[in-house]
């Protein structure tokens, strides 16, 4: 492409996007609403992957040292635990700890404060897990070791987050596409509109001997322009919503226990996808409406 | 050059516009095509300018064999060509010195050729004074000289006119005609397609004139058969 023509053809996108302004607002109003749905879906889980991670790494499993073990022999029991696959770290609790720790949970009750005993807690290790998938198969090879009787997991709890993950994944894909299809169908439409009014002018242009490259460019720079002036606004306002959203959680004492992340920390890879998903979105619309007109 | 061998073209429908052509306009000849309505001569227009594929024979214009081009092809050989059309299809929107200058930024020329050249061009039409006019401020005359000046903006080797004079009158008509031998003599080949029976009988120029599909004569200076009908 010649550098004298890139000015043309930005004056002429412009023009065009401008000559349909109704259409114009709808594509970039759709594409806005389009980005803001599957943004919206995707910071749900990504928040909902980073709050399954934080409990990942906090989920612990408790298995329980044979009665008949002494404290060394239950300390002896360390290693082999370690050596399982998908545990990531274990840590051994010993009676007096755990009293230690009940009695903690219960500071008002003065029967548990005065009247316990070590001997009725049992000497325990808190296994950490790598993957909440493998609870199931790691419980297992726990209880297959000699000298733990018992594991306690809670598996229906981490199944649970397991399924809020998926589901939430799986939904946002499908909006995604869903959306993603429905955006270039109306921004193709309306950049129809545009090589319809100007199919005379297309026409002459094939006819003096311009590329389909040079007859393609105007149509590229107005969708071009079109997802990404989507993509701008859209982000703005995700950017709002998601602040407006992470307020609320943090002022709502039921809702304390969850961790949103902050938007700091994501508005790069955010702007980036809002970008490249509008430019994407625009100049595949545009493609996809001027092919027919390219045909020799 | 233009050379058409055995052409033939029969569209979809069953119809066979054009049966067994053969015909050989060399560089710098003016001639003229005449025959009665659905004769095949727009088929030959569309031939030449590659909007159709002959369904048999070859053709050649200024070195590209059209009949097979390639659609990276197809561009190259069309600057070779100034089309001008009966309803002028210019670009309303648009002022005469915009009109031109698309068509010239459109195969790629840079700014500086367009401000040399579209003044030139304007001034061989006459309309030196018309650059910054819209085509809905000028005559039927005066829009087909815009025409013109945009087929030849881009200094095309042959300009094909497919009834030039159509939607004028008597007197633009000849007027036109004579600016057309003008480009002629300057080196341009000229065809035109035209049923204006007068004003081919006009010029002693080389007439072909096609009936049916076929080439029915080739002579220089008016043309056999009877009467031409648009």
């Amino acid at each position: 492409m010649a550098k004298h023509n890139i000015g043309y053809f930005f004056r002429e996108g412009m023009s065009n996007m401008f000559s349909h302004g109704f259409m114009s607002f709808a594509a970039i109003g759709i594409t806005v609403a389009c980005l803001l749905i599957m943004g919206t879906f995707s910071l749900v889980a990504v928040n909902a992957d980073a709050q399954l991670k934080t409990l990942e790494s906090e989920n612990e499993v408790l298995a329980f040292v044979n009665e008949d073990y002494t404290e060394d022999q239950a300390k002896g029991l360390q290693s082999e635990l370690e050596n399982l696959s998908n545990v990531a770290s274990v840590q051994y609790i010993s009676k007096e700890d755990a009293m230690a720790s009940f009695q903690a949970q219960y500071p008002d009750e003065q029967m548990f404060q005065n009247n316990l005993k070590p001997e009725i807690f049992r000497d325990r290790y808190a296994v950490h897990l790598k993957d909440l998938h493998l609870t199931k198969e790691t419980v297992a090879a726990l209880k297959d070791v000699e000298g733990i009787d018992d594991v306690n997991a809670y598996e229906e709890i981490s199944n649970g987050f397991i399924t809020v993950r998926n589901i939430a994944t799986v939904v946002c894909v499908a909006l995604i596409l869903i959306l993603f299809v429905v955006s270039i169908f109306i921004i193709s439409n309306t950049i129809k509109l545009t090589t319809f009014d100007r199919r005379e002018e297309i026409a002459i242009m094939r006819m003096v001997g311009a590329t389909n490259g040079f007859i393609r460019w105007p149509f590229v720079y107005e969708g071009f322009m079109l997802g990404l002036l989507g993509a701008v606004i859209s982000f703005f306002l995700q950017w709002a919503l998601y602040e407006a959203v992470a307020r609320g959680v943090a002022t709502n004492d039921t809702l304390q226990l969850i961790h949103i992340v902050s938007f700091e920390q994501l508005w790069v890879p955010v702007a980036a996808v809002f970008g490249g998903t509008g430019i994407l979105i625009g100049v595949g619309g545009s493609l996809s409406a001027i092919r027919k007109f390219l045909k020799a | 050059m233009i050379r058409l061998t055995d052409v033939e073209m029969e569209y979809e429908n069953g119809t066979d516009a054009i049966r067994g052509i053969t015909l050989n306009i060399a560089d710098g000849e003016f001639v003229f095509l005449v025959g009665p309505s659905g004769s095949g001569k727009s088929t030959i227009i569309n031939l030449l300018t590659g909007e159709l594929i002959p369904s048999a024979g070859r053709i050649m214009v200024n070195g590209f064999a059209v009949s097979t081009i390639s659609g990276k092809q197809l561009p190259l050989m069309r600057r070779t060509l100034g089309v001008i059309f009966q309803d002028f299809r210019l670009i309303e929107k648009k002022t005469v010195y915009d009109n031109l200058s698309f068509v010239m930024r459109a195969v790629g020329a840079s700014p500086k050729e367009i401000r040399k050249r579209i003044p030139y061009v304007l001034e061989l039409v006459g309309l030196k004074d018309k650059a910054l006019c819209h085509p809905t401020e000028l005559s039927g005359g005066e829009q087909q000289r815009v025409a013109i000046a945009r087929a030849l903006v881009n200094n095309p080797t042959t300009i094909i006119a497919d009834e030039p004079t159509g939607n004028l009158d008597p007197d633009r008509s000849l007027e036109l005609m004579r600016l057309l031998i003008r480009i002629n003599e300057l080196g341009a080949t000229v065809v035109i397609v035209t049923h204006e029976k007068e004003l081919v009988n006009r010029f002693e120029k080389r007439v072909v004139t096609i009936d049916g599909g076929k080439i029915i004569s080739d002579q220089i200076g008016g043309y056999v058969g009877g009467t031409i009908h648009g």
